[in-house]
């Protein structure tokens, strides 16, 4: 076992890079070699296994009635009752209107618009418009949903905030946006629409770069014009991005992101602002019923992973490229 | 070629212009009221229904702000916070980075196939709650931290950047005696500098924008970050029933929220060219390699 460790020694001392240890040899003598990358490892395998797995093994209380005390090995099973409980509760119904209804307004209005912006940016050829406007549209990415309330809350100020003002005064109302149920979810659209249509334009605007331009030099010299150029050549270029970004918006849709919801819930809107994840962390967190909190959860994650599944089903049926 | 150039299409054109134009004012016009009103005075805010120039000039509200303990406490906490959190994942990921880049090295793909299990699954948020609850870190700053140390598609950017380093580099260190880990430390991270600001960065936003850690794990408000107070500030009087606010807890003056905003706006702003460069290509080498 020691021998080549000695040998490796020597190898140095004559000046030689040691030699790797030969595949499939004993794991004692391989470990020897890379003692140091196995111990450089260490930190990072630790890190997976207790923030990463533990948690994943931790998702078994939602078939357990978890008591703090006995932890999450000695809670007593309850097989599919938290479950069952969820299914039985009037808050069930409501949660998946609230989460779909958010989801498919996401996904039918911000994503097209995604597209649109990317479309028309491309259409662009003076560079410097271009990249000023690719600019100012990225910032949002980057601000937190705290700060995005905040904007949205002086913005919707009762009386005082300008667009509580200019709205009002062009519809002839006098509606509290900020805690109207009817408004809760086009704000929450606008808010999306404000913070992530124009950074989620370059994934688009990567796939049109590589459409080939002597296409477009073959549809102008066929009498094509603007229209039916971007409808005929740049649609179908980047059909295969659009369906692979539409795979992934649906697998994450029951994902509304929780901080924005959060932050955005009062007590005026809840009947329509709660969705599961909000609903999670308030049953969970706040009351204390974890288990049933993480059937919840894990209800979730399961119809997210159908629904990526599914989407990707019907893509490659309707002859498509899927995602994998 | 000089693309050819109808008439409708110069019409588009205008009107496409004009509109991205548009676009990208409204996009920026909250930042700049809120900036503007930051230094307006609350007669003027209440009176005014939009600006973008106070016709008062004052400093009022950052002099408030800036004699609220409770503020300055989130501000220096956040800053501390964000500094050592990026030091901290940063570490983490480069050490574990490193011997996942050596394609002898045995158990790598295991180790692998994990890291990319963890990119898809989760434990979600109540196991993961419960965890940092029995590891003793509520009210620590170390679960702002911790549970967030290694981003598994960061590990995989920066591994694969190691994989593609010359390897003559290692094989002559290691002919004068060097240790990986004298090899990690002396040729490869000074030659990953520009590879590791933009994971830097990556994980300084994400701490220091990060609202959902503080929330679940620091329920003692003199630990608050400048997100929670953020939040306190700008929504106190719009959260009723959502806990977690003081009842008791008088929402100030608009100029006050202003200032506030604009305190923790201002390092993302300050920061925003490298962010822009850096994400968006971080963002295409996701879609490539996804």
């Amino acid at each position: 076992m020691a021998a080549p460790v000695i040998d490796t020694l020597t190898g140095e001392r004559a000046g030689k890079t040691p030699p790797a240890p030969r595949k499939g040899g004993r794991f004692s003598v391989h470990f020897a070699h890379y003692k140091w990358l196995y111990l450089l490892l260490v930190p990072g395998v630790v890190y997976f296994a207790v923030f990463r797995y533990a948690p994943m093994y931790g998702v078994s209380i939602a078939l357990k009635d978890y008591v703090p005390f006995l932890g999450v090995n000695g809670s007593p099973w309850v097989g599919f009752r938290n479950f069952e409980d969820f299914f039985a509760n009037p808050d069930f119904p409501r949660l998946l209107g609230n989460t779909l209804i958010l989801a498919f307004l996401n996904l039918g209005v911000a994503f097209p618009l995604t597209i649109i912006l990317a479309l028309l940016l491309n259409e662009v050829r003076l560079s410097v418009l271009k990249r000023t406007v690719q600019t100012l549209v990225y910032i949002p990415h980057f601000l937190s949903w705290t700060i995005v309330a905040s904007l949205s809350f002086l913005l919707f100020a009762l009386d005082i905030g300008p667009l509580f003002q200019f709205l009002n005064n062009t519809l002839g109302t006098n509606i509290d946006f900020l805690s109207d149920p009817a408004w809760f979810r086009p704000l929450i659209v606008l808010q999306e629409i404000w913070k992530n249509t124009g950074w989620g334009t370059i994934i688009f605007l990567a796939a049109l770069s590589t459409v080939d331009q002597d296409q477009y030099e073959a549809a102008i010299i066929d009498g094509a014009g603007r229209f039916r150029r971007v409808w005929h050549i740049t649609l179908p270029a980047i059909r295969s991005t659009i369906i692979v970004m539409l795979i992934l918006a649906i697998g994450q849709m029951l994902n509304t992101g929780f901080e924005q919801i959060y932050l955005m819930t009062n007590a005026l809107n809840r009947e329509v602002a709660d969705v599961f994840d909000t609903y999670v962390y308030f049953v969970g967190i706040t009351q204390g019923a974890y288990s049933y909190s993480t059937a919840v959860g894990l209800f979730k994650s399961l119809v997210g992973i159908v629904l990526i599944f599914g989407t990707n089903w019907l893509a490659k049926r309707f002859n498509q490229s899927g995602l994998f | 070629m000089k693309i050819h150039n109808t008439r409708g299409g110069r019409i588009f054109d205008a009107a496409n212009y004009v509109f991205l134009s548009l676009i990208g004012i409204i996009t920026l016009l909250p930042f700049v009221y809120v900036f503007a009103g930051s230094f307006a005075t609350e007669a003027e805010i209440t009176r005014r229904a939009f600006f973008v120039w106070p016709e008062q000039f004052t400093l009022g509200s950052y002099e408030y702000i800036f004699a609220t303990p409770a503020f300055i406490r989130a501000l220096v906490t956040t800053i501390l916070v964000t500094a050592v959190g990026t030091l901290v994942q940063l570490a983490f990921t480069v050490t574990m980075a490193y011997p996942l880049a050596k394609k002898t090295l045995r158990g790598r793909n295991a180790i692998l196939s994990l890291v990319v299990f963890a990119m898809v699954f989760s434990g979600g948020m109540i196991p993961t709650f419960l965890l940092v609850k029995d590891l003793g870190l509520l009210n620590s700053y170390w679960a702002l931290i911790l549970p967030a140390a290694i981003n598994p598609f960061s590990l995989i950017i920066i591994k694969n950047f190691f994989q593609e380093l010359p390897a003559e580099l290692e094989e002559s260190a290691k002919m004068d005696g060097a240790t990986e880990i004298g090899i990690l430390w002396r040729i490869l991270l000074p030659l990953s500098k520009p590879v590791l600001a933009t994971f830097a960065l990556f994980y300084a936003v994400g701490i220091w924008n990060d609202f959902m850690s503080p929330l679940l794990y620091l329920s003692d408000n003199s630990k608050w970050t400048l997100q929670m107070y953020l939040r306190q500030v700008t929504a106190a009087s719009d959260l009723l029933g959502t806990g977690n606010v003081d009842p008791n807890y008088i929402p100030p003056e608009q100029g006050i929220k202003f200032a506030v905003i604009v305190v923790a706006t201002l390092p993302i702003l300050i920061f925003y060219p490298f962010l822009q460069k850096h994400f968006a290509k971080g963002m295409l080498i996701g879609s490539v390699k996804g």
